[in-house]
């Protein structure tokens, strides 16, 4: 069962539609990966989706967001706010100025379910410790009562993990979590996001650029292109048959260690802003298969065992990518 | 022994606040002690003052700087020691009161137009400007024609003053503060604007203010002695420098001290406010902060 679903959703500014037609839906215990490369609109479907759109003047124009079978887009901004922190936890891309500055890490994960659970100060903090226990964080009491810049960068990110998880919410959408952290420490916290999601039957929304992180702990993936989602489908039939040349191009880029003296791949050019969306398919200006038609008409998704791509050639198919 | 290991703890944890840091150099320790004593000066003054300050003796006007009367007496035979004494008292208490109300109002409605923005910022913020285009004189003579002269006035005056730049300030401070990352985290976390507010927004948006309203208030203190100068302050008997300076113009080439001494006095708790709150700014290390708002 889909805690949570969106359904061809669409968001403008003014005039300017950055995001149409992204579908998506997480169950319990599952792990969806919402991959593009930077400004396709994947930090802007995860705000969409906490409600957030009105803070930066933007507004959804289409389309549904339904948590728990409630569609949120005509939810009031006071029962947001108990959905958000509290049902659905958001972590962001940046720990390192995540938390206030000026208080110390336990009052300021305390305040999660002081807020959301109703707890005493006591039980909260009870809590607190137990959390970031779970979290494998060493010395949880100590590190309560430790202000954030006394804290490494993954240390940090494990607490806004930890609040983010203080209510018990039912959804996490992480936003690219392990970006400002390094390589070693990325894969703990991937690791530990993975074990969450088994451990406490969570709806897990992966936003990254990282295909290989992907591969290791997704279900499902959602590729996103220029603020629409292109290709959908299981992480094996995307991986096995990726069906869209820009998630073809995308597995491309991942670097295959130990073979050594190949060249890293990239893809040409450059993904286009808002206010020059391409015609018809948004891939096709870099697109290397790319006919007329691609330039007139926004292709349609066609479904083919376990994912679906919206190309005008997915039947079609392509050679694998070099 | 455990009162003195105490005692080293309580200063130790002192020096380790940013107020204590701004003690810890040269100029910040003797501008800060200085403050210290004058504020224990002002509220020990009745048993610091040698003679009661309103005591007239004509016999013995105008006397030049010696014993019994140290630093003189004025054109009533009045003691010019125990009235600067007291005269400190008037002084910082008025400024410090004013300087708090318009700290106070300034922070909160810099806070409301900073955080909500729209039409309420610039309704506040118009108004706020406008406060400031008045002299503050002027703002001080309004308040005289509406309540009457006395400390009240000054004290209101003084508060208005002030007022736009707390609020500018605050307001600059949270519009900045608003579009850090750990409050939008925190709104993710759904928290309630005025969770936000009050507990993330104001304690990181208030050092620059205090360090502002720590200079503001030997501004205070110059207004206030301007105001009394021209008779807008305290009223007789009640000593004010301001006030003191004013009476002793009359006898400025007769007795040069009933003037000089409330103006050193004026000058060096002004100086000392200014250079302990530039220890502060270094302390608090906010410099850049204080820019541009």
């Amino acid at each position: 069962m889909s805690m949570l679903e969106v359904r061809d959703l669409g968001v403008a500014f003014g005039a300017v539609q950055p995001l149409s037609d992204v579908s998506f839906s997480v169950g319990k215990g599952e792990t969806l990966g919402l991959v593009g490369e930077s400004g396709s609109g994947k930090s802007l479907t995860a705000m969409s989706v906490m409600g957030l759109l009105p803070l930066i003047g933007g507004r959804i124009t289409a389309g549904a967001v339904e948590f728990d079978g409630q569609d949120l887009t005509k939810l009031p901004e006071k029962a947001y706010r108990k959905l958000r922190g509290g049902r659905i936890g958001l972590i962001t891309q940046n720990p390192m100025t995540s938390l206030d500055p000026l208080q110390k890490i336990g009052p300021q994960v305390d305040a999660v379910a002081v807020l959301h659970l109703r707890m005493t100060r006591a039980e909260a903090r009870a809590r607190t410790v137990e959390i970031l226990g779970t979290l494998r964080i060493p010395e949880p009491a100590l590190i309560c009562e430790r202000y954030p810049h006394q804290m490494s960068g993954g240390m940090k990110q494990r607490i806004v993990i930890a609040m983010a998880l203080a209510a018990n919410p039912a959804v996490l959408i992480a936003d690219e979590p392990t970006t400002a952290l390094d390589v070693t420490v990325q894969a703990q916290i991937i690791r530990l996001l993975d074990d969450l999601v088994k451990s406490r039957d969570l709806a897990l929304v992966l936003i990254t650029h990282d295909m290989s992180v992907v591969a290791q702990v997704c279900d499902k993936v959602v590729v996103m292109y220029a603020g629409r989602a292109v290709e959908r489908g299981s992480v094996e039939a995307i991986f096995e048959r990726p069906r869209h040349p820009y998630t073809q191009a995308l597995i491309g880029c991942i670097p295959r260690g130990l073979e050594g003296t190949e060249r890293l791949t990239g893809i040409e050019g450059t993904v286009p802003t808002v206010m020059n969306y391409p015609s018809g398919c948004p891939f096709h200006p870099r697109c290397p298969r790319a006919e007329p038609i691609c330039a007139r008409e926004v292709p349609a998704f066609s479904t083919g065992g376990d994912s679906a791509a919206a190309c005008h050639f997915a039947e079609v198919g392509h050679a694998k990518p070099a | 022994m455990k009162t003195s290991s105490m005692t080293a703890r309580t200063l130790d944890a002192f020096a380790r606040m940013s107020i204590g840091r701004a003690f810890a150099s040269g100029i910040g320790m003797v501008a800060g002690g200085f403050l210290v004593l004058l504020v224990l000066v002002a509220i020990f003054a009745p048993w610091i003052a040698p003679f009661d300050y309103a005591a007239q003796n004509l016999m013995n006007a105008n006397a030049p700087p010696g014993w019994p009367h140290l630093l003189g007496t004025d054109e009533f035979g009045r003691d010019v020691l125990s009235r600067v004494i007291f005269g400190a008292r008037t002084s910082l208490s008025v400024s410090a009161t004013a300087i708090a109300i318009s700290m106070a109002a300034g922070m909160t409605l810099g806070a409301a137009a900073g955080y909500f923005g729209g039409f309420f910022e610039r309704a506040v913020m118009t108004v706020v400007d406008l406060t400031w285009s008045f002299p503050d004189i002027l703002i001080a003579l309004i308040f005289v024609a509406i309540i009457g002269p006395g400390l009240t006035s000054t004290t209101f005056a003084i508060a208005i003053a002030y007022l736009a730049q707390f609020t500018r300030l605050t307001r600059a401070q949270i519009v900045r503060l608003k579009r850090e990352t750990f409050i939008e985290a925190t709104i993710n976390l759904g928290a309630k604007p005025s969770h936000i507010l009050l507990r993330h927004l104001m304690p990181n948006a208030i050092a620059p203010v205090i360090v502002v309203g720590m200079l503001a208030i030997g501004d205070g203190i110059v207004l206030e002695a301007t105001l009394g100068f021209f008779g807008l302050g305290a009223q007789p008997p009640t000593p004010s420098w301001g006030a003191m300076m004013s009476s002793g113009t009359a006898q400025l080439f007769l007795s040069p001290w009933v003037i000089i001494f409330p103006g050193v006095a004026v000058a060096v708790t002004v100086i000392a406010v200014n250079l302990f709150g530039d220890e502060l700014i270094r302390a608090l290390d906010i410099r850049d902060r204080l820019r541009g708002s």
